[in-house]
Protein backbone atom coordinates (compact mmCIF):
# COMPACT_ATOMS: atom_id res chain seq x y z
CA UNK A 1 0.00 0.00 0.00
CA UNK A 2 2.55 2.77 0.98
CA UNK A 3 4.38 1.72 -2.02
CA UNK A 4 1.85 2.19 -4.01
CA UNK A 5 0.14 5.87 -3.13
CA UNK A 6 3.91 6.98 -1.56
CA UNK A 7 6.11 5.70 -4.14
CA UNK A 8 8.91 8.03 -3.41
CA UNK A 9 8.77 9.74 0.32
CA UNK A 10 11.49 11.59 0.08
CA UNK A 11 10.44 13.56 -3.58
CA UNK A 12 6.71 14.36 -1.75
CA UNK A 13 8.38 15.93 1.18
CA UNK A 14 10.58 17.92 -1.85
CA UNK A 15 7.76 18.76 -4.02
CA UNK A 16 5.80 20.04 -0.93
CA UNK A 17 8.36 22.00 0.58
CA UNK A 18 9.63 23.72 -3.22
CA UNK A 19 5.81 24.82 -3.72
CA UNK A 20 5.07 26.50 -0.15
CA UNK A 21 8.60 28.38 -1.01
CA UNK A 22 7.18 29.45 -4.37
CA UNK A 23 3.97 30.84 -2.73
CA UNK A 24 5.93 32.42 -0.02
CA UNK A 25 3.19 32.01 2.68
CA UNK A 26 2.98 29.44 4.75
CA UNK A 27 -1.58 29.17 5.28
CA UNK A 28 -3.53 25.87 5.10
CA UNK A 29 -4.52 26.20 1.47
CA UNK A 30 -0.97 26.61 -0.15
CA UNK A 31 -0.02 23.69 2.40
CA UNK A 32 -2.85 21.29 0.82
CA UNK A 33 -2.16 22.35 -2.61
CA UNK A 34 1.36 21.70 -1.97
CA UNK A 35 0.76 18.02 -0.50
CA UNK A 36 -1.84 17.53 -3.48
CA UNK A 37 1.11 18.34 -5.86
CA UNK A 38 3.82 16.47 -3.67
CA UNK A 39 1.87 13.38 -3.77
CA UNK A 40 0.55 13.60 -7.73
CA UNK A 41 3.92 14.35 -9.04
CA UNK A 42 5.60 11.02 -7.63
CA UNK A 43 2.75 9.38 -8.61
CA UNK A 44 2.72 9.91 -12.08
CA UNK A 45 6.74 10.16 -12.59
CA UNK A 46 7.23 7.19 -10.48
CA UNK A 47 8.27 4.90 -13.51
CA UNK A 48 11.67 7.68 -14.21
CA UNK A 49 12.61 6.96 -10.77
CA UNK A 50 14.10 3.52 -11.05
CA UNK A 51 16.08 3.22 -7.83
CA UNK A 52 15.28 4.85 -4.86
CA UNK A 53 18.80 5.71 -2.49
CA UNK A 54 18.38 6.05 1.01
CA UNK A 55 20.13 9.12 2.50
CA UNK A 56 21.88 7.85 5.05
CA UNK A 57 24.15 9.94 7.72
CA UNK A 58 21.83 13.37 7.70
CA UNK A 59 24.56 15.26 9.66
CA UNK A 60 27.06 14.43 7.40
CA UNK A 61 24.51 15.72 4.28
CA UNK A 62 25.18 19.27 6.30
CA UNK A 63 29.02 18.80 6.71
CA UNK A 64 29.01 17.85 3.15
CA UNK A 65 26.97 21.28 2.20
CA UNK A 66 28.99 23.65 4.23
CA UNK A 67 32.12 22.66 3.20
CA UNK A 68 30.82 22.90 -0.46
CA UNK A 69 29.95 26.44 0.04
CA UNK A 70 33.33 27.36 1.74
CA UNK A 71 34.78 25.59 -1.31
CA UNK A 72 32.88 27.65 -3.52
CA UNK A 73 33.78 31.05 -2.40
CA UNK A 74 37.55 30.05 -1.99
CA UNK A 75 37.79 28.92 -5.02
CA UNK A 76 35.55 31.72 -6.92
CA UNK A 77 38.41 33.91 -5.82
CA UNK A 78 41.33 31.89 -6.73
CA UNK A 79 39.42 31.79 -10.54
CA UNK A 80 38.71 35.39 -10.74
CA UNK A 81 42.39 35.95 -10.00
CA UNK A 82 43.19 33.64 -12.69
CA UNK A 83 41.21 35.13 -15.00
CA UNK A 84 42.14 38.46 -14.28
CA UNK A 85 45.87 38.55 -13.48
CA UNK A 86 47.22 35.61 -15.92
CA UNK A 87 47.10 35.42 -19.47
CA UNK A 88 45.18 32.12 -21.21
CA UNK A 89 47.64 30.64 -22.77
CA UNK A 90 49.79 30.04 -19.70
CA UNK A 91 47.23 28.23 -17.42
CA UNK A 92 47.50 24.40 -17.73
CA UNK A 93 44.58 23.28 -18.26
CA UNK A 94 43.67 19.61 -18.64
CA UNK A 95 41.79 16.83 -18.34
CA UNK A 96 41.90 14.46 -15.89
CA UNK A 97 40.49 11.36 -14.95
CA UNK A 98 39.09 10.55 -11.17
CA UNK A 99 38.44 7.08 -10.64
CA UNK A 100 35.35 6.34 -8.43
CA UNK A 101 34.82 4.46 -5.85
CA UNK A 102 30.50 5.42 -5.77
CA UNK A 103 28.44 3.29 -7.30
CA UNK A 104 24.85 4.89 -6.49
CA UNK A 105 24.16 6.65 -10.12
CA UNK A 106 22.41 9.61 -7.70
CA UNK A 107 25.79 9.94 -5.54
CA UNK A 108 27.48 10.19 -8.90
CA UNK A 109 25.24 12.63 -10.20
CA UNK A 110 26.03 15.21 -6.79
CA UNK A 111 29.53 14.49 -7.07
CA UNK A 112 29.70 15.21 -10.86
CA UNK A 113 27.26 18.59 -9.67
CA UNK A 114 29.93 19.36 -6.79
CA UNK A 115 32.86 19.22 -9.42
CA UNK A 116 31.43 21.52 -11.61
CA UNK A 117 29.84 23.69 -9.06
CA UNK A 118 33.28 24.45 -7.57
CA UNK A 119 35.29 26.39 -9.43
CA UNK A 120 38.45 25.62 -11.28
CA UNK A 121 36.60 22.15 -12.24
CA UNK A 122 34.46 21.00 -14.82
CA UNK A 123 33.33 17.35 -14.94
CA UNK A 124 32.92 16.92 -18.48
CA UNK A 125 32.18 12.72 -19.39
CA UNK A 126 31.66 9.61 -17.19
CA UNK A 127 32.65 6.42 -18.36
CA UNK A 128 30.38 3.95 -19.80
CA UNK A 129 30.70 1.48 -17.40
CA UNK A 130 30.63 4.09 -14.51
CA UNK A 131 33.63 3.45 -13.02
CA UNK A 132 35.52 6.64 -13.44
CA UNK A 133 34.69 10.62 -13.97
CA UNK A 134 36.58 13.09 -16.88
CA UNK A 135 37.12 16.16 -15.42
CA UNK A 136 38.56 19.37 -16.97
CA UNK A 137 40.82 21.52 -14.91
CA UNK A 138 41.50 25.18 -15.25
CA UNK A 139 44.70 25.40 -14.12
CA UNK A 140 46.63 22.41 -12.65
CA UNK A 141 50.32 21.56 -11.72
CA UNK A 142 49.41 17.92 -10.41
CA UNK A 143 46.69 16.07 -11.92
CA UNK A 144 47.06 13.22 -9.29
CA UNK A 145 46.83 15.75 -6.58
CA UNK A 146 43.59 17.19 -7.73
CA UNK A 147 41.64 13.80 -8.49
CA UNK A 148 42.89 12.77 -5.01
CA UNK A 149 41.96 15.75 -3.23
CA UNK A 150 38.17 15.49 -4.89
CA UNK A 151 38.24 11.86 -3.59
CA UNK A 152 38.91 12.84 -0.63
CA UNK A 153 36.81 15.75 0.34
CA UNK A 154 33.60 14.98 -1.61
CA UNK A 155 33.45 11.55 -2.32
CA UNK A 156 34.05 9.99 0.88
CA UNK A 157 31.59 12.12 2.14
CA UNK A 158 28.91 11.36 -0.24
CA UNK A 159 30.22 7.42 -0.13
CA UNK A 160 29.13 7.73 4.10
CA UNK A 161 25.92 9.37 3.21
CA UNK A 162 24.38 7.36 -0.16
CA UNK A 163 25.90 3.65 0.36
CA UNK B 1 16.47 51.21 6.78
CA UNK B 2 19.79 51.76 8.82
CA UNK B 3 22.65 53.15 7.82
CA UNK B 4 24.82 49.92 8.20
CA UNK B 5 22.15 47.57 6.81
CA UNK B 6 22.53 49.90 3.83
CA UNK B 7 25.95 49.52 3.33
CA UNK B 8 25.96 45.86 3.75
CA UNK B 9 23.12 45.69 0.53
CA UNK B 10 25.82 48.02 -1.23
CA UNK B 11 29.12 46.08 -0.34
CA UNK B 12 27.20 42.92 -0.97
CA UNK B 13 25.94 43.92 -4.35
CA UNK B 14 29.08 45.25 -5.22
CA UNK B 15 30.86 42.05 -4.88
CA UNK B 16 28.59 40.07 -6.73
CA UNK B 17 28.60 42.66 -9.66
CA UNK B 18 32.32 42.27 -9.35
CA UNK B 19 32.18 38.40 -9.86
CA UNK B 20 29.79 38.40 -12.38
CA UNK B 21 31.68 40.73 -14.56
CA UNK B 22 34.65 38.49 -14.16
CA UNK B 23 32.89 35.67 -14.80
CA UNK B 24 31.87 37.24 -18.24
CA UNK B 25 35.30 38.82 -18.92
CA UNK B 26 36.45 34.83 -18.59
CA UNK B 27 34.32 34.20 -21.46
CA UNK B 28 36.11 36.97 -24.01
CA UNK B 29 39.93 36.24 -22.63
CA UNK B 30 40.10 32.59 -22.02
CA UNK B 31 41.25 30.78 -25.27
CA UNK B 32 39.32 27.79 -25.89
CA UNK B 33 35.86 26.47 -25.39
CA UNK B 34 37.01 24.17 -22.13
CA UNK B 35 38.77 26.75 -20.39
CA UNK B 36 35.67 30.08 -21.54
CA UNK B 37 33.38 27.16 -19.73
CA UNK B 38 34.82 27.89 -16.37
CA UNK B 39 34.02 31.71 -16.16
CA UNK B 40 30.34 31.79 -17.01
CA UNK B 41 29.31 28.55 -14.95
CA UNK B 42 31.13 29.33 -11.93
CA UNK B 43 32.81 32.67 -11.32
CA UNK B 44 29.25 33.59 -11.33
CA UNK B 45 27.90 31.51 -8.61
CA UNK B 46 29.16 33.51 -6.27
CA UNK B 47 28.47 36.53 -8.10
CA UNK B 48 24.92 35.42 -7.64
CA UNK B 49 25.11 34.61 -4.60
CA UNK B 50 26.11 37.80 -3.43
CA UNK B 51 23.31 39.84 -4.60
CA UNK B 52 20.52 37.19 -3.33
CA UNK B 53 22.11 37.56 -0.40
CA UNK B 54 22.11 41.67 -0.52
CA UNK B 55 18.35 41.00 -2.13
CA UNK B 56 17.68 38.87 1.08
CA UNK B 57 18.67 41.57 3.67
CA UNK B 58 17.05 44.19 2.04
CA UNK B 59 13.62 43.24 1.42
CA UNK B 60 13.78 41.82 5.38
CA UNK B 61 15.17 45.19 6.66
CA UNK B 62 12.44 47.18 4.58
CA UNK B 63 9.27 45.26 3.68
CA UNK B 64 9.66 43.48 7.60
CA UNK B 65 8.95 39.86 5.68
CA UNK B 66 11.40 37.06 4.98
CA UNK B 67 11.42 36.25 1.48
CA UNK B 68 12.66 32.67 0.40
CA UNK B 69 12.47 32.76 -3.26
CA UNK B 70 16.05 33.72 -3.29
CA UNK B 71 17.38 30.23 -1.76
CA UNK B 72 14.60 28.55 -4.34
CA UNK B 73 16.99 30.91 -7.36
CA UNK B 74 20.23 29.16 -5.67
CA UNK B 75 18.72 25.45 -5.42
CA UNK B 76 17.94 25.99 -9.22
CA UNK B 77 20.67 27.54 -10.44
CA UNK B 78 23.05 24.39 -8.69
CA UNK B 79 20.35 21.81 -10.13
CA UNK B 80 20.84 23.53 -13.79
CA UNK B 81 24.08 24.73 -14.21
CA UNK B 82 26.44 21.57 -13.70
CA UNK B 83 24.10 19.89 -16.41
CA UNK B 84 24.26 22.98 -19.15
CA UNK B 85 28.02 22.75 -18.38
CA UNK B 86 28.02 19.16 -18.68
CA UNK B 87 26.54 18.86 -21.90
CA UNK B 88 28.27 21.68 -23.58
CA UNK B 89 31.73 19.77 -22.61
CA UNK B 90 30.32 16.57 -24.05
CA UNK B 91 29.24 18.21 -27.51
CA UNK B 92 32.62 19.52 -26.98
CA UNK B 93 34.80 16.55 -26.82
CA UNK B 94 32.26 14.89 -29.19
CA UNK B 95 32.75 17.35 -32.15
CA UNK B 96 36.03 19.02 -31.56
CA UNK B 97 38.96 17.82 -34.32
CA UNK B 98 41.37 16.09 -31.95
CA UNK B 99 40.00 16.54 -28.69
CA UNK B 100 38.97 12.46 -28.42
CA UNK B 101 42.70 11.66 -29.15
CA UNK B 102 43.71 14.10 -25.92
CA UNK B 103 41.74 12.62 -23.73
CA UNK B 104 43.08 10.43 -20.79
CA UNK B 105 42.69 6.48 -20.87
CA UNK B 106 39.74 5.83 -18.50
CA UNK B 107 41.65 3.35 -16.89
CA UNK B 108 38.76 0.58 -16.99
CA UNK B 109 37.57 -1.87 -20.36
CA UNK B 110 34.81 0.83 -21.32
CA UNK B 111 35.30 3.95 -23.28
CA UNK B 112 33.91 7.27 -21.99
CA UNK B 113 29.84 7.53 -22.57
CA UNK B 114 30.29 10.26 -25.03
CA UNK B 115 32.02 7.33 -27.32
CA UNK B 116 30.99 4.21 -25.53
CA UNK B 117 27.45 3.34 -25.55
CA UNK B 118 28.16 0.82 -23.13
CA UNK B 119 26.61 -1.81 -25.09
CA UNK B 120 28.71 -5.58 -25.07
CA UNK B 121 28.25 -8.47 -27.05
CA UNK B 122 28.01 -11.01 -23.45
CA UNK B 123 29.67 -13.69 -22.90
Amino acid sequence: MRARFLPHPLLTVLVTLVFVFLMNEVTPGVVVLGLVLGLAIPLLTAPFWPGRPQLKAPLVIAEFMLIVMWDIVVSNIEVAKLILFRRGESLRSRFIRVPLDLRTPEAIAMLAGTITMTPGTVSADLSADGKALLVHCLDTGDPEATAASIKARYERRLKRIFE
Amino acid sequence: MPVFVEALVAGLILIGAFFLFVGALGLVRLPDLMRRLHGPTKATTLGIGALLIASMIYFASVHETFSIHELLITLFLFLTAPVSANMMAKAHILRAQGERGRLPPTGTSAGWATFDSGKREKG
